[in-house]
């Protein structure tokens, strides 16, 4: 399992094929997509602190692998301390988000490698997460395409409630999980199998075939589609921003 | 940079799907003769469709235009964008004398009183370069 990335989403477009359909986009963008942690499950050795003095040595491990990713931009002053402490001990700038990803044992990266858009390869599959946008406290019909009910024939000023709710006296209660009024939105949501359609990595930029959920400028994770093989073509464990492409971005 | 990557990226595409290609002014009320290539398995062909253009919409990499026509005397309209590139080339046949930039009236329409009177004077007569 390879990681995923961290990336903002920018907005839609659209591109045209050779073959003249147009294609739906959305355009994802990495902003320093950086590795500032990884976990192993290597043993490693830990002070023990009793009220800050050290009072022995342990070894732990994370018992499990994952490389800990962070992107954007944020000031220090408004991150709180120990998140600070953990990207100065990585020698990164800090960060607006820090997400985990689980990886396999061989595909760890190395602390404060920067990941490139080439990571994916256009033509592949894969998930995306984000937090979809806010509806508020919604009725029946949007939350679960309740059908509402009819314009006419002596309905009255109840056209887009949810209707019956359950039985009569047996069983005497509305079902646990029954799909009423409420809020919605503001969830996190994995739309599966979309198509990388095009990578940008000068600008780091990466586009997708059709919706993805969230709003503009909210932060999304790409991972490989789980439902489908990684392409042999998608770089292993990762690719990631040589210094010289990193040079060739500042000149831009 | 952040604000106009949308805008950048419309800009890049368009300029890739334009190419070499122009595209004539024209606008509503013209007579067009789009030529619209068509693939027919392994061959590709060019299919010419002749008629009115009633309407321009969007802008951009997004714009596109109607072309409205009889076909046997049933009116059949066509969606083109002005990018695609299955649009092989576009020829402004008649400039229209129109007030209006939809002419959504036209389909109530047919025969003498469907007509559109052509424009001798006015904006950019010759279509002398294409429009950006």
């Amino acid at each position: 399992m390879r990681t995923g990335l961290i990336a903002k989403k920018v907005g839609m477009t659209r591109v045209f094929a050779e073959d003249g359909a147009h294609i739906p986009v959305t355009v994802l963008s990495l902003e320093g997509c950086q590795v500032v942690a990884v976990r192993t499950k290597q043993d490693r050795e830990v002070d023990v602190k009793k009220r800050g003095e050290v009072v022995g040595k342990a070894t732990r491990n994370d018992g499990y692998t994952a490389v800990v990713l962070a992107a954007g931009e944020r000031k220090a002053k408004n991150i709180a301390k120990p998140v600070r402490g953990q990207f100065s001990k990585a020698g990164v700038a800090p960060k607006a988000v820090v997400r985990e990803f689980r990886v396999a044992e061989d595909m760890l990266l190395d602390v404060g490698a920067e990941l490139s858009a080439e990571h994916f390869v256009p033509g592949q599959k894969v998930d995306i997460a984000g937090i979809t946008k806010g509806r508020g406290f919604s009725g029946a019909m949007r939350r679960w395409n309740f059908g509402g009910l009819r314009a006419t024939h002596g309905v009255s000023v109840s056209h887009r409630s949810h209707g019956s709710t359950g039985q009569r006296q047996d069983p005497g209660k509305v079902f646990r999980g029954k799909k009423m009024a409420g809020h919605y939105g503001v969830e996190r949501v994995t739309q599966q199998n979309l198509e990388i359609v095009r990578t940008d990595p000068a600008r780091g930029l990466i586009m997708v075939r059709g919706a993805v959920p969230g709003a503009e400028n909210g932060w999304v994770e790409i991972r490989d589609a789980v439902k489908r093989a990684r392409p042999e073509a998608a770089p292993t464990p990762a690719a990631l921003k040589s210094a010289t492409a990193a040079q060739a971005e500042g000149e831009v | 940079m952040a604000a106009n990557i949308i805008e950048t990226l419309e800009r890049e595409e368009l300029a890739r799907v334009r190419g070499e290609k122009t595209i004539p002014v024209f606008s509503p009320g013209d007579t067009l003769r789009v030529n619209v290539k068509i693939k027919e398995g392994e061959r590709e062909r060019v299919q010419a469709f002749e008629g009115v253009c009633i309407a321009r919409s969007g802008g951009g990499l997004n714009e596109s235009f109607t072309v409205r026509k009889l076909s046997f005397g049933e009116g059949v309209e066509r969606v083109f964008p002005v990018n695609s590139p299955l649009l092989d080339s576009i020829e402004v046949k008649r400039r229209g004398k129109v007030r209006r930039a939809k002419l959504y009236y036209l389909r109530g329409r047919a025969g003498k009183r469907a007509r559109i009177a052509e424009r001798t004077t006015g904006r950019r007569e010759e279509d002398g370069g294409a429009e950006d």
